[in-house]
């Protein structure tokens, strides 16, 4: 079949720092260029390269009409760019991208929306930015308000409305635009879980009416359920595409996997500053026949390996897991660790370990944040996601239960059940 | 991070409804797409692709999106004065006062010239399209930079940004020039024929103004001292034009040099037009023919700047 949406060797280069928050004033171009053929002297690792980055290189890949397709990776594996380059925001550094259908990104919901001006006059004006004819939006306008519920407040202006409702509106504009090829960011993301069954409803109208979608998410539920095929990207490239099961699956192992041990050898480069540097960390499962994979019900094993750099000081590490959300489940510390609390560290190689039972965390992927702290007041060091890791989940013990199972935690309770009294409920005599 | 956080949480918690419902809605959409490949067109209608050295207007392109220009005009008109109390009297305001101040300092004390006009409508003629101009480069200059949130997020012919800002002047002009109405009647000065030119000259402004405000505001992404240097190079600009002097105030032999100033024959257009003056032709074509070089260059300019907005803004 012809596709709608054809990429060829798409490849998108930044150079570092023009990226987000970078840019320049006169003076600082003027003193750039006068640098600029003695900072490859300087560059550490001297690579040519270094200071550009390969946002994409070389995609490419076809979209059948009326297929939707889900594009996952980590922060920074290129997605957005991808998407930005599709829906023309910015320019590809070579390559090729031929669209043959009318296109309508939504990277952001209420983009365009000005917080002086109402309801009503909002959903023209977004309507008009996200490429709409005045006469469509004329069309639908009725519709759109009554996706969006707000009949009461259409001429109110939007600075006074929740967040809720302000995405609500968003969305009821954005949803009701009527391109051949969707590209979507994320805008799944929006308002409580009422509207969002809402919204997804609409993804599936959308793709039904063979509407093409392109739609990134890290919603692998989403991705799963909505999409006929994925594409993961990392770093740029295509690491893998095909059923989004598969593709997923793959990827939710790769992802874990790849941080859940550290290890910095070089004590100067090490992350950590001029009181401590952190050498090693690592997540491992304690169970009994030598699996590594961490279940919720096995046992884990956390581990941190630290040169103290100032003699003498009262040093502990502490820790903070978190969901993927970034939900802090639990923080701990070496309050009662009876060797080296409360004394004074002489200056070397420290390993801090401290031990999770099973049946304690909930399965899905687990962030990890370390502080180093001094006189056990005074944090000098921390690094956010220092480890991740995913929990797996235990087949037994779920029943027929098959969601998520609700909760940051999932312990491991003792329950009792017993029968009081058998037959019909006895009636109160009067 | 809130953003995929709540997604996720709540998506999380919401699971049978998401799961089971949706995927089977949407594979049997994708065993049965409704769409066949007869329907798509021969040729792409978009390709996209690093653009050449040497780019084209797209024009067309402009053309499709001039609601949003529209929009996007009427969005700044209508934000403008909002919570302010005097609201569309800063329209008036800001002209009238000037035209009293420097009534004082520059007719009554100085003695400037006024071409055998009042000083103070003299004054407010040229003050008139001189507080649109400078309004208008202004705002356009600062409109990219100002609308990030837009350049990043959505794709439309960039061109719109500077020009709405522009067109969105016209509305506190239009308001001004009921106090120019008001102030010739005053002074008991008839206009004639000339009037007819009033509008040819109010264009002509505008596409000066779309040309400057464009190319300052695709630098001003790159270099933010655009931003600084804006006002400073505004006042300037007003004391080389005949704002608050006539071009005869200067000797014959450097007359000319002010003609080179765009504004110089627009300005003096005004006044003729407005008071009955004679017009000055060769100025007028001067100006006519700069703004026409203005507006070209910093188009394809523009669009040369365009294709890194969206990385550096």
């Amino acid at each position: 079949m012809k596709p709608i949406v054809r990429l060829e060797q798409v490849s998108k280069q930044y150079r570092l720092g023009t990226r987000g928050a970078a840019y320049e004033t006169l003076r600082e171009s003027l003193v750039e260029a006068i640098r600029a053929p003695f900072r490859r002297l300087r560059s550490r690792n001297g690579g040519v390269n270094s200071g550009t980055i390969w946002a994409l290189k070389d995609i490419g890949f076809d979209v059948a009409p009326g297929e939707v397709i889900g594009i996952i990776g980590r922060n920074g594996a290129g997605k957005s760019t991808l998407l930005k380059v599709l829906s023309r925001i910015t320019e590809p550094t070579s390559g090729r991208i031929e669209l043959y259908g009318r296109v309508a990104s939504l990277l952001e919901v209420g983009t365009g929306f000005h917080p002086e001006l109402t309801g009503r006059e909002n959903i023209f004006l977004n309507g008009a930015i996200l490429g709409m004819k005045r006469s469509e939006i004329d069309d639908r306008f009725d519709e759109i308000v009554a996706f969006s519920e707000l009949e009461k407040f259409l001429d109110t202006p939007v600075k006074r409305y929740s967040s809720g409702m302000y995405m609500r509106l968003a969305f009821a504009v954005a949803s009701h635009m009527d391109p051949e090829i969707l590209v979507v960011d994320e805008v799944l993301a929006v308002g409580d879980a009422q509207f969002q069954k809402k919204c997804l409803g609409k993804m599936t109208d959308v793709s039904r009416e063979g509407r093409t979608v392109l739609f990134v998410s890290h919603n692998m539920t989403a991705v799963q359920s909505l999409c006929g095929r994925a594409v993961w990207l990392d770093q740029g490239i295509i690491v893998k595409e095909g059923p989004p099961t598969e593709v997923v699956a793959n990827y939710l192992k790769h992802s874990l996997s790849t941080m859940q041990q550290r290890l910095w050898d070089d004590a100067s480069t090490a992350p950590g500053n001029d009181r401590v540097r952190i050498r090693r960390g690592a997540v491992s499962a304690m169970s009994d026949n030598g699996e590594t994979t961490i279940r919720v019900s096995t046992p884990i094993k956390m581990e941190f390996e630290y040169w103290n750099l100032n003699p003498g000081a009262h040093l502990n590490i502490s820790v903070v897991v978190s969901t993927e959300e970034g939900y802090p489940i639990f923080n701990t510390g070496p309050g009662r660790e009876p060797v080296w609390h409360g004394k004074p560290f002489p200056g070397g190689l420290f390993r801090s370990v401290f031990y999770i039972p099973g049946n304690f965390l909930n399965d899905g992927t687990h962030r990890v944040r370390l502080y180093v702290v001094k006189d056990q007041a005074t944090v000098i060091y921390h690094h956010d996601d220092i480890l991740t890791f995913n929990v797996e989940d235990d087949v037994d013990g779920r029943g027929a239960w098959y969601g998520k199972w609700i909760g940051a935690v999932r312990p491991d309770f003792k329950w009792e059940t017993e029968l009081l009294q058998e037959g019909e409920p006895a009636r109160s005599s009067q | 991070m809130d953003f995929l956080s709540r997604e996720d949480a709540a998506a999380k918690s919401q699971p049978a409804i998401m799961g089971n419902s949706l995927s089977t809605d949407s594979n049997e959409a994708l065993l049965h797409p409704t769409l066949d490949d007869s329907s798509l067109p021969e040729k792409p209608l978009v390709v996209i692709e690093p653009s050449k050295t040497w780019v084209s207007l797209n024009l067309r392109d402009l053309w499709s999106y001039r609601e949003l220009l529209y929009f996007l005009t009427w969005r700044d008109v209508k934000v403008r004065y909002k919570q302010t109390e005097l609201g569309i009297a800063w329209a008036i305001l800001q002209p009238l006062l000037t035209m009293v101040i420097f009534s004082i300092f520059f007719g009554r004390l100085a003695g400037v010239p006024s071409d055998n006009i009042p000083y103070p409508l003299f004054a407010y003629a040229g003050l008139l399209p001189w507080t649109f101009f400078a309004n208008a480069i202004s705002n356009s200059g600062n409109s990219l930079v100002g609308s990030a949130n837009l350049i990043t997020k959505v794709y439309f012919p960039r061109m719109i940004i500077p020009s709405s800002a522009v067109a969105a002047g016209l509305i506190d002009f239009a308001v001004a020039v009921v106090i120019l109405v008001l102030l010739m009647i005053y002074y008991g000065v008839g206009t004639r024929w000339g009037v007819l030119m009033f509008p040819p000259l109010l264009l002509l402004t505008t596409i000066l103004a779309v040309g400057i405000g464009m190319w300052l505001s695709a630098l001003n992404v790159k270099y933010r001292d655009v931003r600084f240097a804006l006002p400073f190079f505004v006042q300037l600009w007003m004391f080389v034009s005949p704002v608050i002097y006539p071009s005869s105030f200067l000797p014959d032999k450097f007359r000319w040099i002010l003609t080179l100033n765009p504004m110089t024959g627009i300005i003096e257009g005004y006044r003729s037009s407005l008071f009955g003056l004679p017009f000055n032709w060769t100025a007028l074509a001067i100006s006519a023919a700069i703004t026409a070089a203005i507006l070209v260059y910093s188009a394809y300019n523009f669009r040369r700047m365009e294709k890194t907005f969206a990385d550096i803004v």
